[in-house]
């Protein structure tokens, strides 16, 4: 019985499972859970970090690291703005935010795979310049959007759902099959797995991260736009510290931080876990500071986890 | 009864029945042999051995007390040693410290520096290793590594050391030291467990020897006397084989590959050869004679400083292994571990690394093809697996190998393959399988270089011997030539040879 529960608990979907059952839990246990009402937002909430988990996933499993997504995401959010109040065009500042975004991680790109400095430092480096350009940009002011078309983005929905969840589940399917059955998404897995053989072996080490990076930054400008018409202004202080939930989210879904490793149906439920555990706590009316000590111990348990999972795997 | 017994030791994996009822004694003061082809079941005896695994059925008897280990370290402080061919060593550490890891001698928390290079130094005199202590790890070759990592077994006052192959990366200087080291341990009655492919070595230096094959006993030898190479093969495969190498002579054709000049940081003096269609050219020298350098520069691996590179009379302008692979070259690298295998993915993903863009319309895969390719070469190859899913890490070495060669193989107008060290740590039946499949590629108008620093076997399989030495070719046989004085002569550096390799 216990040997079952372990094989269960520890193999391929040991995530699924936990998550089903922690979600059938909540429902049961926490009132107004399970409403139309509170799933859509609960999927409404985990939108920025979702998008961006579905990057972040490719880079960790490359062994890369990007802690500059909160920075990009607020300052993409600022150029979406600022440009279409500038251009009187919606469009033109979407593609403004996204070029940016690129911009930003092309930059990252090259100097972590070109100029071989250490991705931690290099985005560390980043998130401060970018979130600097942000605030001097406005000045460190929210700047409000002229234009009412821009709120449709996050308000108009399609079949009853929002349009940021259906980017978000658009994105989750892109990535998904970009993983699995492209070129690109093999090789990745192949860099985490071992550089120098890849490299060897005629993988274009260099040129795969650097699209690795400069797709997180495209990713980042999307999700800066759905969340600068959420909040129906362009922020430069937006997503503080969203690297830390977006890698959290990730490592729950079983990316390993070793690279090599990685699903996009656990980056999913990894995800899915974090905005539960908040949406339960909000309902449950549980004080901001006391879901910062929840939200450590789910990752440090989902860490735990991994960790004997990969024993297992490694004893067999 | 012996000193280590071996009882009816059962060890089930899942779909493998990795042994099955082996059963052994080995007695004090031995050099016992332990050999047999990859997946016969040498490295889980070992494993359970030092306590990494555990048998489902049978004990470890030392002395006549039954062992039981939770773990290596248990098995460590029981005097029981494992030295594996990949080491355990700190590379940012000293000599000294490593061996003294885990039991430095300190006051307050204190290294005691003077008194650590003390013992340390006595016992490595005493062993009559030869090596300055402060030297950090990382600054060592292979074969140093490996003579610090027995150094540890002594140090500790093993009861029973096992050494998992333990010169399939030492020269044969290095080796030779090894032999006196592991001969001053038998004497001071240890038990020593010796797990090789090598036959040469296994009746040079062993007492009694155990052959294991499939998971069982095959046959074991209390003396080694009267007992011939012939009969110890055919115990390990299960069948004769009469010439492992099984050349065959080929006609070569044109050019293929022609080297010009070639230098780099680590191979300073430039080096030229040429290699023909349907010919397989051996590259023989010692460890640090430049060999893998100068396949690294024609690979593109490492970048050139100078020189010209032609394959079929076209130039390949190598600066990175795609180039070369898109001009046709590709190399199997020496060092399987750090250089070949992905590992945590799985054989089909090892094999289609390279060639799945062929596989690919924009970028997206076809799985149908890419599961065909894994396939087709895993059978073609024999690699010995449950699934073309399972990780690599989980392979013997000759197994890793053929996926590596797989990897190659399912390359498309693949013109120069360079294999560098094609069956290190690979037992006698998988090799016989490589070299046959080299001679075919050969057939079929592949220029073959081999690098090797097995004599016999470039003197085996090749058509052409090209000898390095300290970093520069310093003679060129054709098989009617071939001697081993001739070769071992070329490959020794003498004085006067000009330090031409970086060191």
């Amino acid at each position: 019985m216990t040997d079952q529960l372990k094989k269960i608990l520890l193999g391929e979907q040991g995530l699924v499972v936990i998550f089903l059952v922690a979600f059938a839990l909540v429902s049961a246990l926490v009132p107004n859970f399970l409403t139309d009402r509170n799933m859509l937002g609960l999927l409404q909430s985990v939108v920025t970090v979702g998008i961006v988990a579905c990057t972040m996933m490719f880079c960790l499993a490359a062994r890369d690291f990007d802690l500059s997504v909160g920075s990009i995401v607020a300052f993409a959010g600022m150029v979406a703005v600022m440009a279409s109040n500038a251009t009187g065009s919606i469009l033109l500042g979407l593609l403004a935010a996204i070029a940016c975004g690129a911009f930003v991680g092309f930059i990252n790109g090259v100097v972590i795979a070109k100029f071989r400095i250490n991705a931690l430092i290099t985005t560390l480096a980043t998130m401060q310049i970018v979130r600097g350009l942000a605030l001097i940009a406005s000045d460190g002011r929210a700047v409000g959007i002229n234009s009412p078309d821009f709120y449709q983005l996050a308000l108009s929905k399609l079949l009853g759902i929002p349009t940021p969840i259906w980017v978000l589940a658009l994105l989750f399917g892109v990535f998904g099959f970009v993983l699995n059955r492209t070129v690109f998404g093999k090789n990745t897995l192949a860099i985490g797995g071992n550089p120098e053989a890849s490299r060897l072996a005629g993988v274009n080490v260099d040129r795969t991260r650097i699209w690795i990076f400069t797709l997180q930054g495209v990713v980042c400008g999307i999700a800066g736009i759905l969340l600068a018409s959420r909040i129906t202004s362009g922020q430069p202080n937006a997503a503080v510290g969203l690297e830390l939930s977006v890698i959290s989210a990730c490592v729950l879904g079983g990316v390993s931080l070793a690279g090599g490793r990685a699903t996009m149906s656990g980056v999913i439920v990894g995800v899915l876990i974090m905005g539960i555990a908040e949406n339960a706590m909000n309902l449950l009316n549980i004080p901001a500071f006391y879901q910062y000590i929840v939200r450590g111990v789910i990752l440090l348990l989902a860490v735990l986890l991994d960790n004997l999972r990969s024993s297992a795997l490694g004893r067999r | 009864m012996s000193f280590l017994e071996f009882s009816h030791i059962t060890k089930t994996y899942p779909g493998v029945k990795a042994l099955s009822d082996v059963s052994f004694g080995v007695d004090k003061g031995a050099v016992h042999g332990l050999m047999g082809e990859n997946g016969a079941g040498k490295s889980t005896l070992i494993k359970i051995l030092s306590g990494d695994q555990h048998a489902d059925e049978g004990e470890i008897r030392i002395d006549g007390k039954v062992q039981a280990y939770a773990s290596t370290r248990d098995a460590f402080d029981n005097g029981v040693i494992v030295i594996h061919q990949e080491l355990q060593l700190v590379p940012e550490l000293t000599i000294a410290e490593n061996l003294s890891l885990g039991r430095f001698p300190a006051s307050a928390g204190i290294i005691a520096g003077r008194r650590m290079l003390d013992d340390v130094g006595a016992k490595l005199k005493s062993a009559g290793i030869d090596i300055d202590m402060r030297r950090k790890v990382k600054t060592l070759s292979i074969g140093e590594r490996q003579m610090v990592e027995i150094a540890k077994a002594i140090m500790l006052d093993a009861r029973v050391i096992a050494l998992d192959e333990p010169t399939s990366s030492l020269s044969s200087r290095e080796s030779e030291i090894l032999f006196a080291l592991i001969d001053r341990l038998r004497g001071e009655g240890k038990v020593i467990i010796y797990v090789s492919h090598r036959l040469d070595e296994v009746f040079r230096l062993c007492d009694s020897l155990t052959v294991l094959r499939d998971g069982k006993l095959a046959a074991h030898h209390v003396s080694l006397k009267g007992v011939t190479r012939d009969q110890v093969v055919a115990e390990m495969v299960g069948r004769e084989i009469s010439d492992i190498w099984g050349f065959r002579p080929r006609q070569a054709g044109e050019v293929r590959l022609k080297v010009d000049s070639v230098s780099g940081a680590k191979l300073r003096a430039p080096a030229s050869f040429e290699s023909k269609a349907g010919e397989i050219v051996g590259f023989f020298g010692l460890i640090g004679a430049g060999r893998s350098e100068l396949m690294r520069l024609v690979f593109g691996a490492d970048s050139r400083s100078s020189g010209t590179i032609k394959v079929d009379g076209k130039m390949v302008r190598a600066t990175d292994p795609h180039d070369a692979i898109r001009a046709g070259i590709v190399l199997c690298s020496e060092d399987r571990k750090h250089d070949g295998i992905i590992q945590g993915r799985s054989i089909e993903e090892n094999i289609n690394i390279s060639s799945r863009r062929h596989h690919a319309r924009f970028g997206v895969l076809n799985r149908a093809s890419e599961i065909a390719t894994a396939e087709t070469f895993i059978k073609k190859l024999k690699v010995r697996t449950p699934s073309r899913r399972q990780d690599i890490i989980n392979l013997s070495g000759g197994n890793q190998q053929k996926v590596i060669l797989g990897r190659w193989l399912s390359e498309q107008g693949v013109r120069v393959l360079i294999v560098d060290e094609p069956t290190r740590g690979i037992d006698v039946g998988a090799k016989s399988e490589i070299y046959e499949l080299l001679y075919q590629l050969a057939e079929d108008g592949m220029a073959i270089v081999v690098v090797s620093s097995e004599l016999p076997e470039v003197m085996g399989i090749c058509d052409r011997i090209l000898v390095m030495c300290g970093g520069r070719i310093s003679a060129e046989l054709v098989r009617d030539q071939f001697a081993e004085k001739a070769i071992l002569a070329a490959a020794l550096p003498d004085t006067k040879t000009p330090d031409a390799i970086a060191s």
